[in-house]
């Protein structure tokens, strides 16, 4: 029995000494607050106080907590002390998905009792141990610093906090891991640790019969359905347990399902062959081939041609070329794949973090071999997406299990299996060329993209689909050829991630723009504005661009910035040193919605004969905040406070079909929607509308008619890609530029990054706090992308291993919101959410060329990188 | 996750019951765990959760803490970072004072130790060059008695020590008189915060300089370095920039 007090109270626990605090804390006293991210200590999310003092509660043996007080979050909500601090991380958006929220308010806490007024320098490192991939860690030491923006009350535009916000600050907000049923069994891939390899697995039975506890294995026999499951209708590759071979480090072959603790300590003896692996997509081209489907490896190409660009070359006053190499990024969210399935009769229920509860269905039904209808979907909070939990990794999986032993079953993914088993982002291999004439303007570009897309087909068409449309960047560009393919190769499946391939191409636009700058003496911001599409200019595929074109606004915006950082750079640079420092600029554009086709969402509003407004919203919010956007929206159009507005989310059984949380669609798309059901419902009642705290009032009179329903439904307009690429693949697009001032230590290669400035333009900013918090998790991410994060298939499958921006990695952030309205935008409002991180890499990159002229072309530029592009520099 | 349900678990007070637990059982030693857990996660991850039989070393109060006696100081192998980093207790200790305030976070500077650093002997643990410059040894208690052995033959490779099955380490001891000149810590890695170190550099004002992460095992500079490509860095660049560290570590001493 082991003695100690949890917030306050007296606990004895009998468990052995060597439990896991996080896991007495959660499964035995039922604190889901405190959470876990990685059991390794690496990523701080477990950070609980013993006595006083910060802890990973992953690391700290029960044995060792005898006689301690132990503090977590829940205990901290309950005091003066812990509510005024949640209040300021509330009012200034410092929770994003929250998963990493509570290890904040934790490690925070030790922090501001000992020093009530610390500096930014003492935030950094107090709440070091903790990692955040949403916010890019700004509004968080303002936060605990009582320096954020303030909150504001009001509906399209104010500074609303976020609505889910008050679950996620006190620990009570239940994600993937934090719910199942008491009873329900635990399911354990079983994984091939080889990247290519034919399998036998062994006599089930006779293992069945060694391991008592075990209920059953699961292999590609028990799949009822379909196996296999992907993200293209027509290309369902990825089995739910492979047949004999294996196609990459990760590939789950079977699963163990049984008593917790029994699975847990069973190793399943696969007699496994390693076969040879190609590992790089020039290799793989042309076979031979991982799918019979694709004979050559080429799972998508993507085409746009537009002029005539070699005749475009030969006339142009200068060409600037250059081959670009990016690697495996792994998407990192701090909360892990989890979430349980229990079948009931004739019908399966999933709950799970998920971006995507309407394919997540679809992919069960196949799966099972099941109508739709038979198929929920109930969609957790969700620590962290970012393109990753859009492909329904675990939900097959989960169904199958439950369906076939008739008894809920639920899933954890450790660290090391959701790195090695999830998605990632395309590693790219680009050689590009560009060209303009004497005055700087630009004339042609050619663009030849191969992105690894690994083992199954995945997003991989979507990315090969939207990198050539993208290719020129947000400029007008006359002549062009584009082309990018997406080659599969036996490596973890490339995917969705944050941008789909475009910030790969921006890398390489952006750096020979710079250089085409040079080449004719104009300032790199100068050569941007002059190149910059403006309304009426037509693009690479061949689409006029009417309204919202916000692109030189944004790069205008930036003139005073760039003028005093430079100056300052030149200032410094003055001095001497190894520090040189330098300040670089990119642009970006980013369509909204899917590419060329159509991709709807649906919203009902539902006015209860008792006066209560039910808000049924099928679009997910992962921390993005579309729940807070959506519901400014539709209290906008009522002319009511959005409490008034009583939401139920994502689930399939009660919502309809909002489609994705992806391709910064949801405040575009089901923003739309979202005001059209508003003013459907609008139009049903005469009279002003009001909110009496519990009803709904009409001319000041509680509703007390009939239950209404507004129902909205928007589609974006686009024309679908011809065989040259022309069409019209987006209704609307994001523009940005962004400005990075760093310094380079010229002796050890390291890049220290001193200021983003960044201007977006992104319609209407429905919430700014929200849409900033956007832009600086963007700009996290666009960091790690440039410097650090390089996922290689067993050497770097942890958090460990694998790097992401720290505290400290993010340096200060100037958001300027460039309102251009979009006619069919919710109050003119486009989207913010990939936009925020396409052109952070590229501007570092100019950045590091204009400090000491090196030329980084392979990602990410880690400090040996740079020093070896340094040798090859001016 | 939560995958470790631990079985036997011992939790002495003294070092004679730890010594003799560790004999009758042949558990794994356990410190912070700051090491062990994770790598208990990381096999848990492509195999059979291992669940060993654990001996904290934690309750044992004689292991913790930084003391003086005549000619020696005496680190005890329990002794967090989190107290390394707060009060080095001569100016020698300034190099291990800064190491500490950059291993992890704040919670792994609170329960990982120095024992636990050196035992785990990484390549990387960033305790072992302000303990070479300090001519550091380490000593070591098993039923046969102690014994103290220099910190360069504790640490024979990677990953290897010369602790037999039935030792414990108890404590880190340093000669008064080289913790006398004061010392530094240059620690380079790719990112802020939690970062493993591609290279580190301790520097006594006494002219002793070691280089860590640069060879199986830190080294004094004048060893010369053996470093390997991996990750984090090629060999190639460790080596230019352990030497620019070494010069940047000398001009801070003398500033
Ligand atoms: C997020 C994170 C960041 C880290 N950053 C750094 C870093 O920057 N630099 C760095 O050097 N390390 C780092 N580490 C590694 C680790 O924290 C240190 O090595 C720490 O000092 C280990 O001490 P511990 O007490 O936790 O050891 P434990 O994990 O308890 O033990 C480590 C090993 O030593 C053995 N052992 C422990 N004590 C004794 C003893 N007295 N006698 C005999 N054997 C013993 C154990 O059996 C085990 O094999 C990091 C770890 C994490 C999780
Ligand atoms: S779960 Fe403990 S540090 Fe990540
Ligand atoms: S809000 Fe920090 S990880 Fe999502």
């Amino acid at each position: 029995m082991i003695r100690l007090t949890v917030n306050g109270a007296p606990r004895a626990l009998d468990l052995p000494g060597g439990t896991r605090l996080s896991a007495a804390l959660r499964e035995t006293l039922g604190l889901t607050g405190t959470k876990i991210g990685c059991d390794a200590g690496d990523c701080g999310a477990c950070t609980v106080l013993i006595d006083g003092a910060q802890a990973c509660a992953c690391l700290t043996p029960l044995g060792q907590c005898e006689g301690a007080r132990v503090e977590t979050v829940e205990g901290l909500a309950a005091t003066p002390e812990g509510r005024a601090l949640i209040a300021r991380f509330h009012a200034a958006g410092a929770a994003q998905c929250g998963i990493c929220t509570p290890g904040m308010l934790v490690a925070a806490t030790e922090l501001l009792r000992a020093n009530p007024a610390p500096s930014e320098a003492e935030v950094e490192a107090a709440l070091g141990g903790v990692l955040c991939r949403c916010t890019g860690y700004r509004r968080i030491i303002e936060a605990v610093r009582g320096a954020g923006p303030a909150a504001e009350p009001g509906a399209v535009g104010a500074r609303l906090p976020r609505l889910d916000g008050a679950a996620k600050l006190d620990g009570s907000a239940r994600f993937g891991a934090d719910l199942a049923p008491a009873d329900a069994l635990w399911l354990k891939a079983v994984r091939s640790p080889h990247a290519h390899a034919r399998f036998v697995l062994p006599d089930i039975p006779a293992f069945l019969a060694a391991h008592p506890g075990i209920r059953a294995v699961l292999t590609a026999r028990d799949v009822p359905g379909r196996n296999g499951y992907g993200i293209y209708p027509h290309i369902k590759d990825q089995p739910v347990f492979a047949e004999g071979e294996a196609l990459y480090r990760g590939d789950a072959v079977a699963a163990l399902v049984g008593a917790r603790e029994a699975v847990e300590r069973a190793e399943l003896p696969v007699a496994w062959t390693p076969l040879p692996a190609r590992h790089d997509p020039e290799a793989a081209l042309g076979g031979p081939p991982l799918h019979a489907a694709f004979p050559d490896n080429v799972l998508a190409e993507g085409l746009v041609r537009r002029g005539d660009p070699e005749a475009a070359f030969a006339a142009a006053a200068h060409v600037a070329e250059g081959a670009f190499r990016t690697s495996f990024v792994e998407h990192a969210y701090i909360e892990p794949e989890a979430g349980f399935a229990r079948r009931i009769g004739e019908r399966i229920e999933i709950w799970c973090a998920t971006q995507a509860p309407a394919m997540d269905r679809e992919e069960v039904a196949g799966v099972l071999g099941l109508p739709l209808e038979a198929v929920r979907i109930i969609p957790s909070h969700c620590g962290g997406g970012f393109g990753g939990k859009l492909d329904a990794g675990m939900q097959p999986m989960l169904a199958v299990a439950a369906w076939v032993l008739d008894h809920p079953v639920r899933a954890v993914w450790s660290r090391p299996e959701s790195m090695a088993a999830s998605t990632k982002r395309h590693p790219a291999r680009i050689a590009a060329r560009a060209a303009c004439d004497a005055e700087g303007r630009l004339l042609a570009l050619d663009f030849e993209g191969l992105y690894d897309t690994g083992a199954y087909a995945s997003w991989g068409p979507t990315v090969a689909g939207r990198v050539p449309v993208h290719a020129t960047g947000p400029y007008r560009v006359p002549h062009v050829r584009a082309r990018a393919r997406a080659v599969f190769t036996h490596q973890p499946p490339s995917g969705a991630f944050r941008g789909f391939g475009v910030p790969q191409a921006a890398v390489a636009q952006e750096a020979l723009y710079d250089r085409l700058a040079d080449a004719c003496g104009m300032d790199r911001l100068e050569f941007r504005i002059l190149n910059a599409l403006t309304p009426g200019d037509v693009t690479a595929t061949g689409q006029r661009l009417a309204h919202s074109v916000g692109q030189r606004e944004c790069l205008e915006a930036l003139r005073p910035r760039w003028a005093a950082l430079r100056a300052e750079a030149a200032r410094r640079n003055a001095a001497g040193g190894p520090w040189r420092h330098g300040v670089g600029v990119a642009g970006m554009w980013y369509g909204i919605g899917n590419t060329g086709m159509s991709n709807p969402s649906e919203m009902r509003l539902i006015l209860g004969a008792d006066g209560r407004l039910s808000f049924r919203n099928g679009a997910v919010d992962i921390g993005q905040g579309s729940a807070t956007v959506l519901a400014q929206i539709v209290a906008e159009a009522l002319g009511l406070p959005v409490v008034a507005i009583a939401q139920i989310h994502g689930d399939t059984a009660l919502t309809p079909d909002a489609g994705k949380t992806s391709a910064s669609r949801q405040t575009f798309v089901s923003g739309r929607a979202a005001l059209a059901a508003a003013l459907d419902l609008r139009a049903k009642l005469n009279g002003a509308l009001g909110w009496d705290g519990a009803r709904v009032t009409v001319n000041g009179e509680p509703y007390a008619g009939p239950g209404l329903e507004g129902h909205g439904r928007f589609d974006p307009p686009t024309v679908p890609l011809d065989a040259e690429g022309q069409g019209t693949p987006y209704a609307t697009y994001g523009f940005a530029a962004q400005l990075c001032a760093l310094a380079v230590d010229v002796r050890l290669g390291t890049v220290r990054l001193e200021r983003f400035v960044a201007a977006h333009d992104v319609g209407r900013a429905i919430n700014p706090t929200l849409v900033e918090g956007q832009i600086h998790g963007g700009i996290a991410q666009g960091i790690g992308l440039a410097l650090m994060e390089e996922y290689i298939p067993g050497r770097t499958e942890n958090l460990h291993d694998y790097l992401i921006p720290s505290f400290g990695d993010v340096p200060p952030i100037e958001c300027i919101l460039i309102e251009s309205p979009e006619p069919l935008g919710p109050y003119g409002a486009k989207g913010v959410g990939e936009p925020a991180l396409v052109a952070t890499a590229p501007a570092i990159l100019s950045a590091i060329r204009d400090a000491t002229g090196a030329q980084i072309a392979h990602l990410p530029a880690l400090p040996h990188r740079v020093l070896e592009a340094l040798g090859h520099g001016r | 996750m939560e995958r470790t349900r631990l079985g036997n678990y011992w939790r002495p007070a003294t070092l004679e019951a730890a010594l003799r637990i560790l004999v009758e059982q042949a558990p794994r030693l356990l410190a912070g765990g700051t090491d062990v857990y994770p790598a208990l996660t990381q096999a848990a991850a492509w195999g059979a959760a291992p669940a060993p039989a654990l001996l904290d070393l934690t309750g044992i109060a004689a292991l913790r803490g930084v003391t003086r006696t005549g000619g020696t100081w005496r680190i005890g192998a329990l002794t967090p970072w989190a107290v390394l980093r707060d009060a080095p207790p001569a100016p020698g200790f300034r190099a291990l004072a800064e190491a500490a305030a950059q291993v992890g976070g704040r919670q792994i500077q609170a329960r990982g130790t120095i024992g636990g650093n050196l035992c785990n002997a990484s390549p990387a643990a960033d305790g072992v060059p302000p303990l070479l410059i300090l001519d550091a040894a380490v000593e070591l208690a098993s039923p046969r008695g102690l014994r103290v052995l220099p910190l360069r033959e504790f640490l024979p490779g990677a990953r290897r020590t010369a602790r037999a099955a039935d030792e414990i380490v108890t404590a880190i001891l340093v000669p008064v008189a080289a913790a006398e000149a004061p010392s530094v810590f240059l620690k380079l890695g790719a990112r802020a915060h939690l970062v493993i170190s591609i290279a580190m550099v301790a520097a006594s004002a006494n002219g002793r300089v070691a280089v860590g992460a640069c060879s199986e095992v830190a080294r004094l500079w004048e060893e010369g370095l053996a470093p390997i490509d991996d990750v984090r860095a090629s060999a190639a660049y460790r080596r230019a920039a352990a030497e620019e560290l070494v010069a940047r570590a000398r001009a801070r001493l003398a500033a």
